[in-house]
């Protein structure tokens, strides 16, 4: 009878494998080679930088009413020309940058928070939790976002709220009506990462649920999150824009990008002074088509699935 | 199949059923109503007025009844213009379905050639080039490429009117009417296509890559079929096939008209309608739309998965 | 003999953003006709790629057949057009893969891929290429042709779609039939049958063989020649009764050792020891040397080359090398 198991030979190490570099550090280098991320990634900067920073070293940040110098086309003083109140044009989109960029960055967090958070959950427990999330994301995937978005801009205007507070109020608006798209993202993500077999492994290691949920599934679930997150920041910026431009969404005297082209959108302005509501709307085109080509980038780095 | 059918009618029901009140609760917090807004009347007919349409009454009661009366098909009594919320849709309606039409059809016939072309160079300079267009298209923000083409061709240059369906005053009819509207109808036509295109294109192009790497292709090109029976009889069914579902998808779309492109270009649709009703807040029309759209939502969704199980044989329902 | 298939001096290398793999490196062999030659090596060894380089079908971009010359009957297929290549595909050549699963369109009945190279190689109308399709579906062994032939890939097992498979491949009567691990993903049972069957079509119709795996006991049921690939070259090549019984090179050996056998209870099961090189590292040398017991120091610097040892047995190996000096 054969009571000891067979053993295999240890094959003889001829040359040590390399040491692999983290997957981050890989990620980077591979993304560091495609060239149009890496481009988009620098556009992207450099529109952060120049609205953040930029106003710094312009001499018309007070918003002083010059009335002298109304309605000027690009010139030395004013690069961009000045607007109906003899403000600087280029100073007022930079400054129109921050809200923007501000309101698509966290109202991107949010809704990625939100939507991964009851997401995950759903995807994760199943059940009654999976049903109810879903049910409500489902209603909220039903009833369209901009009419939607326009009556939640209204009653803004009706409750009076102040002009600062609105940008918040922004923000919580749209991240309302973004997170069940993302919610079903990871949900689905969830759900086919369970099955997986590495799943069955730590199933059958008899591992905790924190311990599965931490640090088997949102490993792997980060990469999809991230490429989502950074795709979203785009949707986010259009999405403000038009509720800016609209009326329903930051008001004037805040600028954004978006309320400045409805403040140029009459008659006059739309015809003769260009250099009111071009610039605004470039800024928009060139920030959300740098931070689309960078995410895609990322995610042909990050989505091992992903093909070109 | 028919229990899955009726299973998910029931959903689609009680779904629907959920967002009527979301809507209507919505509606129903925005304070003002067209009455309160009129400046034209004394308080003592606003009283009156407000009375007469039950405005007064509590807002259970008035959901009750605006849902009963949808039952019976009446969707309501537009305040501001005076007629029935339905004989108002059909005025407007199919003149965004005309411009949502034209530009579906448009954008689907561009998504799938180019795609498809650019999924077989892969790798070429036409590929990259379409990669960027495609980004560029998807990262243009409506109202500003509308503007911007009004601007360019119709102002300046004046190849095409800058908005209307019809230039003020006309009276045209048969060949002259259509000229028209066709002439009209270019340039929001062209920026809903451009809008739409970009993610469409990257939709048939990432499917085709997909498909021409798969194992089938491979015994394909074994038989020594041509590239061209090769790409089309089976590449470009597998890759078109999931596309069936978008088709769904568009419904809500085609009648919904958009919102920002009829405001842009001051089409006659029923998204101008909308909007105009939205400041005089005729909230019977604004439900009525909102709903409208909610519905078609769902119906839509419906009608996607039925393509796509009648349509995959790997997915038929047992 | 007659050769169905003369392969000489083929080379196929792959670009890659690391370097050029040499995939195929200077391979030279003949399949006679009617015979069965087994193309056996480890995965990478470059025996895939040799098959698709007869066919025409490495993978673009990257791949590349840098040199060689593929005599088939008469013409080099390396020098053909795509539209003569085209034709002997699927009619002269035929080719089965190794996952039937995957290898057949989804959205396409079985009876239309079957009528496909019918109608296009031999230019049967849609009435006859059908009814011929059904008498193949039938020749494989399959039951009910017709309900078979108009159902869809999905609803078949492996075993019967690999039968499929086998069905397009012969319907043109192809001379040469090559199989790229054909058993692979199948059970054992449904294995034995596959290539029972493959033997029948064989001796029935004259037809060539050229079956690639890595499993030597297909080798030992289907091979009348084998031929063992290491790194991209021949190491050694015979009949497989010599070679099974005799082999030369230490690869080979190694490989016959490794193999359990059923009956016997070793304590330690034994594999060649080291792992197969980096493709993209490879120097002037014996590939094998850094895992061989027999390794001397020209094994290190020098490549031998494939050389006669008598009863058509050949071996690339310097301890064969009759003309070797030792350092």
């Amino acid at each position: 009878m054969i009571t000891t198991p067979t053993k295999l030979v240890n094959p003889k190490r001829t040359k040590d494998s390399p040491v692999k570099s983290s997957l981050f550090k890989q990620s980077i280098r591979k993304l560091s080679k495609n060239k149009l991320a890496v481009s988009g990634f620098v556009v992207v900067i450099f529109m952060f930088v120049a609205c953040f920073i930029g106003p710094l070293f312009s001499p018309y940040t007070d918003n002083k009413i010059n009335m002298a110098m109304m309605n000027k086309a690009p010139h030395l003083k004013h690069w961009l020309g000045t607007d109906a109140l003899g403000r600087d044009v280029l100073t007022r989109v930079l400054l129109a940058g921050r809200i923007s960029l501000t309101v698509g960055l966290a109202s991107m967090m949010l809704s990625v928070f939100i939507g991964s958070l009851l997401g995950a959950l759903a995807g994760y427990y199943r059940g009654i939790v999976d049903q109810i999330i879903m049910r409500i994301a489902d209603l909220l995937l039903t009833i369209p976002s901009l009419p939607l978005l326009f009556i939640f801009g209204a009653l803004l205007s009706e409750w009076k709220i102040p002009t600062d507070y609105r940008m918040y109020i922004v923000m919580l608006m749209l991240s309302f009506v973004g997170w069940p798209g993302l919610a079903r993202m990871v949900r689905g993500q969830m759900l086919s990462l369970r099955e997986r077999e590495f799943m069955q492994a730590a199933v059958v290691l008899g591992l905790r649920d924190r311990r599965k949920l931490f640090n088997h599934l949102l490993p792997n679930i980060v990469p999809l999150l991230i490429v989502i997150a950074t795709l979203n920041i785009g949707g986010a910026i259009l999405s403000e824009s038009v509720l800016s431009f609209f009326g329903l969404g930051v008001m004037p005297p805040t600028p954004t990008w978006g309320n400045m082209i409805d403040a140029a959108n009459n008659m006059i302005d739309f015809q003769e002074r260009p250099w009111l509501w071009i610039p605004p709307g470039f800024s928009i085109f060139a920030t959300v088509i740098a931070i689309n080509i960078f995410g895609d980038g990322l995610r042909d780095v990050l989505d091992p699935k992903q093909k070109r | 199949m028919s229990t899955y059918l009726s299973k998910r009618l029931i959903y689609m029901f009680l779904i629907l059923f959920a967002a009527s009140l979301l809507i209507f609760c919505l509606y129903a917090m925005t304070p003002g109503d067209f009455i309160s807004g009129n400046i034209k009347l004394t308080p003592e007919r606003k009283a009156e007025l407000r009375d007469i349409y039950g405005l007064n009454k509590p807002l259970l009661e008035r959901y009750g009844l605006w849902m009963s009366n949808a039952f019976r098909g009446d969707f309501g009594f537009s305040l501001a213009q005076q007629k029935p919320v339905l004989q108002l849709f059909n005025e407007y309606i199919w003149n965004s379905f005309l411009l949502a039409v034209v530009s579906t059809f448009l954008t689907w016939v561009i998504a799938v050639i180019v795609g498809v072309i650019s999924a077989y160079k892969q790798y070429s300079w036409f590929d990259t080039l379409v990669m960027v267009a495609i980004f560029a298209a998807m990262s243009i923000p409506s109202f500003f490429i509308g503007l911007f083409l009004i601007k360019v061709l119709a102002v300046d240059l004046k190849w095409l009117p800058p908005g209307g369906m019809l230039t003020t005053g006309s009276n045209a009819t048969g060949i002259a009417y259509l000229k028209e509207v066709i002439h009209h109808m270019t340039l929001p036509v062209v920026v809903m296509t451009l809008l739409g295109v970009g993610s469409l294109t990257r939709y048939f192009r990432s499917n085709m890559i997909d498909v021409i790497k798969q194992d089938y292709i491979r015994t394909a090109r074994a038989k020594g079929l041509t590239e061209r029976k090769v790409l089309f009889t089976h590449a470009l069914r597998n890759a078109l096939l999931p596309a069936i579902t978008l088709v769904g998808f568009e419904l809500p779309a085609l009648f919904g008209g958009s919102l920002i492109i009829e405001k842009i270009f001051n089409w006659p649709g029923i998204g101008q309608l909308y909007m105009q009703s939205f400041g005089l807040r005729d909230y019977p029309l604004l439900m009525g739309f909102t709903m409208f759209i909610a519905i078609l939502t769902v119906l839509g969704t419906l009608i996607s998965d039925i393509l796509y199980h009648v349509a995959d044989p790997r997915v038929r329902l047992q | 003999m007659d050769n169905s298939i003369e392969i000489d001096h083929l080379s196929t290398y792959f670009y890659t953003e690391e370097g050029a793999v040499k995939a195929v490196d200077d391979v030279s062999f003949r399949v006679p006709l009617g015979q069965t030659v087994c193309i056996v090596g480890e995965s990478g060894c470059g025996k895939s790629v040799t098959a698709m380089s007869i066919m025409g079908l490495v993978e673009e971009p990257g791949g590349k057949v840098i040199s060689g010359k593929i005599d088939f009957g008469g013409e080099d297929l390396l020098k053909l057009d795509k539209h003569s290549l085209r034709s002997i595909r699927g009619n002269e050549i035929a080719m089965i893969f190794q996952e039937p699963m995957s290898s057949l369109n989804p959205v396409m009945k079985i009876g239309e891929q079957i009528m496909e190279p019918l109608i296009i190689h031999l230019k049967m109308n849609k009435k006859k290429a059908r009814a011929r399709a059904i008498e193949l579906i039938e020749q494989v062994g399959i039951s009910r042709p017709e309900q078979i032939a108009d159902s869809y890939p999905h609803e078949l097992s492996g075993g019967m779609l690999q039968r499929i498979m086998i069905a397009i491949a012969i319907s043109c009567n192809p001379k040469l039939l090559i199989a790229d691990e054909p058993t692979t993903a199948l059970d054992v049972t449904i294995q034995a049958q596959i290539l029972d069957m493959l033997r029948e079509i064989k001796t029935d119709s004259n037809m060539s063989i050229l079956l690639i795996t890595h499993d030597l006991g297909v080798v030992a049921e289907m091979a009348d020649y084998v031929i063992v690939m290491y790194s991209g070259k021949i190491v050694e090549e015979g009949e497989v009764v010599e070679l099974f019984e005799r082999p030369k090179h230490p690869y080979t050996k190694g490989l016959l050792k490794s193999k359990p056998i059923i009956n016997q209870r070793l304590e330690e099961l034994y594999s060649i020891p080291g792992q197969v090189p980096n493709p993209l590292d490879l120097q002037e040398s014996c590939y094998f040397h850094d895992r061989c017991e027999h390794c001397m120091s020209i094994c290190q610097t020098k490549q031998p080359q494939l050389q006669e040892v008598g009863n058509q047995q050949k071996v690339a190996c310097w301890l064969y090398e009759e003309a070797v000096t030792h350092v």
